[in-house]
């Protein structure tokens, strides 16, 4: 009898995981949104807003930098939305013909900046202090694949300073990663957006609001052959919405 | 093939041949610890040491960035009292590529040792020859073959690591970014062509590398 004791939560919990695979392959109505890594937190809060709303459907997250999304939505990944964090991103899906034709719009905006671990003493009051030699690595995204790297190096390449602190530059995969190395203290800097630093406000602290070439601005599309268009085109829009931009203004993202 | 694919081909093997020069005087030193020895907690400490082979590697680079980090308690230690700094450095994706392949080279040397008939170390007793030179002229040349493959496998490894390695090393291009990091930093871009040249050159080298383990190790020496 003991023996049964044991083994019956063990069960259960096997056929709970069945249970929640057969959903997983049943319910149409799941939603797949591919978000940047930035929007992680807001989006979070956002979904139980939007399932709330559409009673049956769920929504599911895959968030990493832009460009990743975009290429596994190249090669088919299933994705029904895609929120991107720099226009040029969203500008190669189009000419992939991988969205549904005007429903591309832009939904939040952000401002790129320069961030030091909270600890720190080091001051730097603009993107020529980087050459400080107190600063010996400051990280960015990878700029070929994360938009918040292509903003921080066009406004190295801008300042015409990236050739003399390329060399101390870490690249990080998305922009949460460049977070996570000022908030632990591998570098001395970083580049993040505002939303990204409010989110470790007791790690890091922001140096100043980087000057960036173009405005950042989010833009979202439904994906071309998804199998919910109605749904993504819903999620899409719902992104407009006042309840939505007031969670997103929560985080920091400004009107888009 | 651009110059810059040869640097990251540099470096992969830089980083491996360290690994699997640390790995092979580790593994030989633990390897015959456990073969040869009896005390207590020999079982746990063989587990332990395994525990890289089953622990996924982004758990690996946690810890190593814990303790290595600049704030982690050995890493802390080392940049204060040295201004030694290991992450984002290729020395740190060599202390990766070493951990998570060192138990490559130990299951191989343990058993290699094993497969030693203790009786020929008895016979080279007697006739006089003293622990080391037992050790050197008896013991690890008839274990070396198995010991052999084993290193050939952690180097196999050592170039295809990628999640500690990420984590500790970063993916610096030319200074700490290795053929697999490279491999995923190129298909998050989308540039399939960088990637394709890549895995071609990761798979040859693999393939080049597991002919040459099994040629040197017949499987009745590993057992």
């Amino acid at each position: 009898m003991k023996m049964l004791s044991t083994t019956k939560p063990v069960l259960r919990r096997c056929a709970v995981l069945l249970g929640a695979t057969a959903c997983i392959v049943a319910q149409a109505a799941d939603l797949t949104v591919s978000a940047a890594a930035s929007l992680t937190n807001a989006f979070r809060e956002l979904a139980s807003v939007f399932e709330a709303q559409n009673a049956g459907t769920k929504v599911v997250f895959n968030f990493a930098a832009s460009d990743a999304l975009l290429a596994q939505i190249a090669k088919g990944a299933p994705a029904d939305v895609l929120a991107a964090a720099d226009r040029e991103s969203m500008d190669r899906a189009d000419a992939q013909k991988l969205l549904v034709p005007a429903s591309r719009r832009n939904f939040v905006s952000n401002s790129l900046v320069l961030i030091t671990p909270a600890d720190s003493t080091l001051v730097l009051a603009s993107l020529a202090d980087l050459q400080k030699p107190e600063v010996k690595r400051f990280t960015l995204g990878t700029p070929s694949s994360v938009p918040a790297g292509r903003y921080a190096k066009g406004a190295l390449d801008a300042a015409k300073l990236w050739p003399a602190v390329e060399p101390k530059a870490v690249y990080a995969q998305n922009v949460r990663q460049s977070l996570d190395y000022v908030a632990r203290g591998e570098v001395e800097a970083g580049f993040v957006y505002v939303t990204d630093a409010a989110i470790q406000k007791d790690k890091v602290k922001v140096a100043f609001t980087v000057p960036t070439e173009t405005p950042i601005s989010y833009p979202v599309a439904a994906i071309a052959g998804s199998p919910n268009p109605d749904a993504a085109r819903k999620f899409v829009d719902f992104l407009a919405t006042p309840s939505a931009q007031r969670v997103l203004a929560k985080y920091g993202f400004g009107k888009p | 093939m651009d110059t810059s694919t040869w640097i990251t081909l540099a470096l992969t093997l830089k980083v491996a041949t360290w690994a699997t020069a640390i790995n092979l005087v580790l593994g030989v030193a633990v390897g015959w610890l456990l073969a040869r020895r009896n005390f207590f907690g020999r079982e746990l400490l063989d587990a332990g040491l395994t525990l890289p082979f089953v622990l996924p590697p982004t758990v690996l680079g946690y810890y190593l960035l814990v303790v290595i980090g600049k704030r982690g308690w050995l890493g802390g230690w080392l940049y204060q009292s040295f201004g030694i700094n290991l992450i984002f450095t290729w020395q740190g994706a060599v202390i990766a590529a070493t951990i998570v392949s060192f138990p490559l080279v130990l299951k191989s040397a343990r058993a290699a040792f094993e497969g030693v008939d203790p009786q020929l170390e008895k016979a080279a007793r007697v006739l006089g020859l003293g622990e080391w030179a037992l050790f050197f002229r008896v013991t690890l040349p008839m274990a070396w073959p198995g010991i052999l493959a084993g290193t050939l496998l952690v180097f196999a490894r050592s170039l295809g690591e990628f999640g500690a390695t990420l984590m500790v090393a970063g993916s610096i291009p030319g200074r700490t970014q290795t053929l697999s990091v490279a491999v995923y930093e190129a298909v998050q871009a989308g540039q399939d062509s960088v990637a394709n040249t890549l895995v071609v050159i990761i798979s040859v080298t693999c393939i080049v590398v597991l002919l040459v383990a099994g040629r040197l190790a017949p499987f009745r020496v590993v057992r």
